[in-house]
């Protein structure tokens, strides 16, 4: 798991695909915003340690698919959706 | 975006993809430098698992597992449909790519592994007395009666693997 300082805007969660266009996007407009957030691209993890985190994500968002924000662990957002991530970080 | 694969085999890619794209009547997402990520994902895939399993989509590794999300996937054309570019934004429909109207996000329409187990069943349990089984590409809808299906599909090129028992 990566981090990207920031300001603190909860624990913001974002996880990715290295091999997605959107999951770029997603981590571009975090980044601009300048909001403090994790990232993880799930593709590039193996065995138990990526098991364990497509858990992680299954419990969040049951599809499993990327990019996923989850925010202080209770406001998921499944997709580049701009206005939705805006608002839940408030920038 | 993993950097294993170089400039030009991205190029090459993108401008042989381009080709079939227009040849078969599908549109390239114009937007060239989000297509060539796309691309670089695609080629990342294939260095992985030896397939070009779609940029957006977690792949299991298994081909057999994986073949619905191989590119291009079985979901293209309904999302074509639905919302004028595939899950990833690859292909975008005529209008999009002539910027008439932009492509809408795209959910993803990918049933989870149980369903998508359920369904593989359903298919192979098609009852049929005609003459010859009838054959459907999955990713292009196309539709042939005869003992196997082709080797290729004549209309978008993916192996016979992608083809299932339509009647």
């Amino acid at each position: 798991m990566q981090h990207v300082p920031g300001v603190d805007r909860g624990r913001v969660m974002l996880y990715a695909l290295s091999t997605c266009g959107w999951c770029a996007r997603t981590k571009e407009l975090l980044t601009d915003l300048g909001v403090g957030f994790s990232y993880v691209y799930v593709d590039l993890l193996a065995g138990e340690e990526r098991d364990h985190v497509v858990r992680e994500v299954e419990r969040w968002n049951p599809q499993v698919s990327f990019p996923t924000v989850v925010i202080n662990e209770t406001k998921v957002i499944v997709g580049f959706r701009e206005d939705e991530i805006r608002e839940a970080v408030g920038a | 975006m993993p950097d294993a694969v170089s400039d030009g085999e991205v190029d090459r890619f993108t401008r042989d993809l381009a080709r079939e794209a227009e040849a078969g009547g599908y549109h390239l997402n114009p937007d060239r430098e989000f297509t060539r990520d796309l691309v670089r994902g695609l080629l990342a895939n294939q260095e992985r698992y030896g397939y070009i399993s779609c940029p957006c989509r977690l792949a299991s590794g298994d081909r057999e597992d994986d073949l619905d999300i191989i590119c291009p996937c079985d979901y293209r054309d309904p999302d074509l449909d639905d919302y004028g570019a595939c899950y990833c934004a690859l292909y975008v429909t005529a209008n999009v790519e002539a910027g008439k109207r932009a492509a809408d996000p795209v959910p993803e329409r990918r049933p989870g592994p149980a369903e998508r187990k359920r369904q593989k069943e359903e298919r192979a349990a098609v009852p049929g007395d005609l003459k010859y089984p009838v054959w459907r590409c999955r990713v292009c809808g196309y539709l042939c009666a005869r003992n196997e299906p082709p080797e290729i599909c004549p209309i978008c090129r993916v192996p016979r693997e992608r083809f299932e028992r339509f009647m």
